[in-house]
């Protein structure tokens, strides 16, 4: 029972680490750049939920529409005055001004809310389920059940509608892709706004789930869900999921089984064995250069 | 203009001879200058100011009494070890005979190599590392130092709970958290206290279901917490969301958990904190001071209240057992309140009886538990 119990905890946290890796999936597939400033978008969702829920008393829906609407300007802006301007530099120096951008938003956070902790109150209005001496929360009840209907949403998005297909198509080859008269700015432009709302989702479900609030908090579960995206092969959404739920289970029985203090080595032990069996993570495609 | 620059002069004297003799006019009575350093800014604000205004608090009833007279200078260190002595080297030059501080430990490992190197006497209300008063002879500690803290908890959970299966959760990165704990299980061991299950954490860790359920699945009936309160908020989340609702004890860390912003007080109800001071308590000196604390600030005094009023009365009561005079110097009352405190006894607020070994005090703990919100004096 133990072992079905840290399983789920497992699945739930890998399901919100799935989550926020679709944002550094989805840029990193179609802009080509890595956004580390998207950890602290998540910390924004989830200050923005908090200061709606406490001092607005909005109910906890309206509350994350709110912060979604709110991290979807946020991607936006980020990307069309930090990232634009950059679009033909090098890569190294979009991806120092995205670590620029993301100590911006760590101190915006503390002067606004100061570095005084927050207790989040969960969204999640359902009980918990127990099951003999098994016990599953509302929210990890909720997370699973958001992280595949995202999953299923964003496959169908980019597979059936006009935008999505534009998305793949700038993915695959930017400059063919303008040459058939797709608007590669507003395409990346729309990749940012969903990759923010989702990390405005996942921000307020790790809250809920973990609920203390300060301005580095989207700081740790950022770094492992790049982590999983890389697992899973970045720029690859079914990898996101398959590398997110892996990482969280990893880290779970990691912790519950081998030891509590070497929980973060063996999860990167793991995704150092795995890049150097599949250096393109588990389900990422194999790209040849070409001369 | 010769004329001129002498009637100047002549004033300017006279004037001089008119200061000095307010000044011993004072002196008579005797006027101690004693100084505080503590956060009053920044994240450990809270601490820092309860501090102050306890001192406060007690150098307006000594000086109502007549006698000697303290005048208290109060100075920010904003939790910062250099700030901290740059604060003492001002109230050096203010011409303080005695600290009160600092507040916090950091800050106050600084300034008590300071205190050390200037024989400035100095009683820290809070400062709870045994590196405060390692090799300094002057420097004082009234409240419990940290390896103490581990084992008078696993005295009281081995008095109060003696059949109780016990679970502890620290944090290994931290060395108040792993000092408190290594003292705690030593003393548990020698006192057969059944500690069922060890988890550690970190600085970062946030999810703590495993520790929660390997404390619930070794079925302890007492959870030791001697972390601080923001990882104890997502133990009580945690144990709560999954029905598992042991007796937790914590240190003084867990002091401030009640003020945590949007934290639901109902999750910690019935923890129990190993503290000197509980504001409800019955005796005549407590509820004096509550009442006349509450009269000035307009809340209810905390621990750190209780310890920078204790640190005043303290020093007050000694100074007056060395029979010296409130004009001596510095190093002069520094060496008569080493023998003082290595000798006396004193009651407080925060223990009756205290004495002081090596810097280090002794006094009976004493236990609170969260009730309705507030803490309560636990029998």
């Amino acid at each position: 029972m133990a072992f079905l119990s840290n399983f789920i905890n497992g699945l739930s946290l890998g399901s919100i680490y799935a989550i926020i890796a679709l944002g550094y999936t989805m840029v990193y597939g179609i802009a080509k750049m890595l956004n580390f400033a998207h950890g602290d978008v998540i910390m924004v969702g989830a200050y923005v939920s908090f200061v709606s829920i406490y001092s607005l008393g909005t109910p906890p829906i309206l509350a994350l529409l709110i912060s979604m609407c709110v991290c979807t300007i946020l991607g936006v802006v980020i990307e069309r005055l930090a990232y634009r301007p950059l679009r033909s530099a090098a890569s190294l120096a979009v991806l120092i001004t995205a670590i620029g951008v993301s100590y911006l938003l760590q101190n915006v956070a503390l002067l606004i809310w100061t570095s005084n902790t927050k207790v989040f109150p969960s969204i999640v209005s359902i009980g918990s389920l127990r099951i003999g001496s098994l016990t599953v929360t509302g929210e990890t009840i909720v997370s699973i059940i958001t992280c595949i209907v995202i999953m299923i949403g964003l496959t169908t998005f980019t597979a059936k509608t006009k935008t999505g297909k534009a998305m793949r198509a700038v993915s695959e080859n930017r400059q063919a892709a303008e040459l058939m008269g797709i608007s590669v700015n507003r395409t990346i432009s729309v990749t940012f706004a969903i990759g923010s709302a989702l990390a405005a989702v996942a921000g307020v479900l790790y809250c809920s789930m973990y609920p203390v609030l300060v301005p580095t908090t989207g700081s740790i579960p950022g770094i492992k869900a790049f982590t999983a995206a890389v697992l899973g092969g970045i720029g690859s959404i079914p990898g996101t999921l398959v590398g997110g739920l892996l990482l969280g289970i990893i880290e779970i029985f990691g912790r519950a089984y081998i030891s509590q203090d070497l929980s973060d080595a063996i999860v990167f032990a793991v995704l150092i064995i795995i890049l150097l069996v599949k250096p393109n993570g588990l389900l990422g495609k194999k790209v040849t250069e070409k001369v | 203009m010769k004329k001129v620059v002498s009637l100047v002069l002549v004033l300017v004297l006279m004037a001089s001879l008119f200061a000095a003799c307010t000044k011993s006019g004072s002196a008579e009575s005797g006027t101690l200058k004693l100084g505080f350093i503590g956060p009053l800014t920044g994240g450990a604000a809270v601490y820092g100011n309860a501090a102050k205004n306890g001192a406060e608090l007690a150098v307006k009833e000594i000086n109502a009494k007549g006698g000697l007279q303290i005048e208290l200078n109060s100075q920010d260190d904003e939790h910062d070890a250099e700030k901290s002595v740059n604060a003492y080297n001002n109230l050096m030059d203010w011409g303080m005979q005695v600290l009160v501080g600092s507040v916090t430990t950091t800050p106050c490992i600084a300034v008590a190599a300071e205190c050390y190197k200037d024989r400035t006497f100095a009683l820290t209300p809070s400062a709870s590392s045994p590196a405060v008063t390692k090799d300094n002879d002057n420097v004082y500690q009234l409240c419990f130092n940290d390896p103490n803290q581990g084992r008078a908890s696993a005295q009281y959970i081995a008095e109060k709970f003696p059949e109780a299966k016990v679970a502890i959760i620290y944090n290994n990165g931290d060395a108040y958290s792993s000092g408190i704990y290594d003292t705690f299980v030593a003393e548990a061991e020698a006192l057969n206290v059944n500690v069922v299950s060890t988890s550690t954490c970190t600085d970062d860790t946030s999810d703590f279901s495993v520790q929660v359920a390997d404390a619930q699945n070794a079925g302890a009936d007492v959870c030791f917490l001697p972390i601080y309160y923001t990882p104890a908020s997502l133990i009580l989340n945690q144990a709560n969301s999954v029905g598992y609702a042991p007796i937790f004890f914590g240190v003084d860390g867990m002091d401030g958990i009640l003020t945590l912003e949007g934290f639901d007080t109902s999750l910690a109800e019935g923890v129990m904190l190993l503290t000197p001071f509980a504001a409800d308590a019955d005796d005549a000196a407590t509820k004096s001071f509550v009442a006349a604390f509450q009269a000035a600030y307009g809340e209810i005094p905390n621990q750190f209240a209780a310890d920078g009023y204790d640190c005043v009365y303290a020093i007050y009561e000694a100074f007056n057992k060395t029979g010296l005079d409130a004009g001596a110097s510095t190093p002069d009352i520094c060496e008569a309140l080493i023998k003082q405190f290595s000798t006396m006894s004193f009651s407080g607020l925060t223990g009756a009886n205290m004495t002081w070994t090596d810097g280090m005090v002794d006094k009976a703990p004493a236990a609170v538990v969260i009730k309705d919100g507030v803490y309560v004096a636990a029998d």
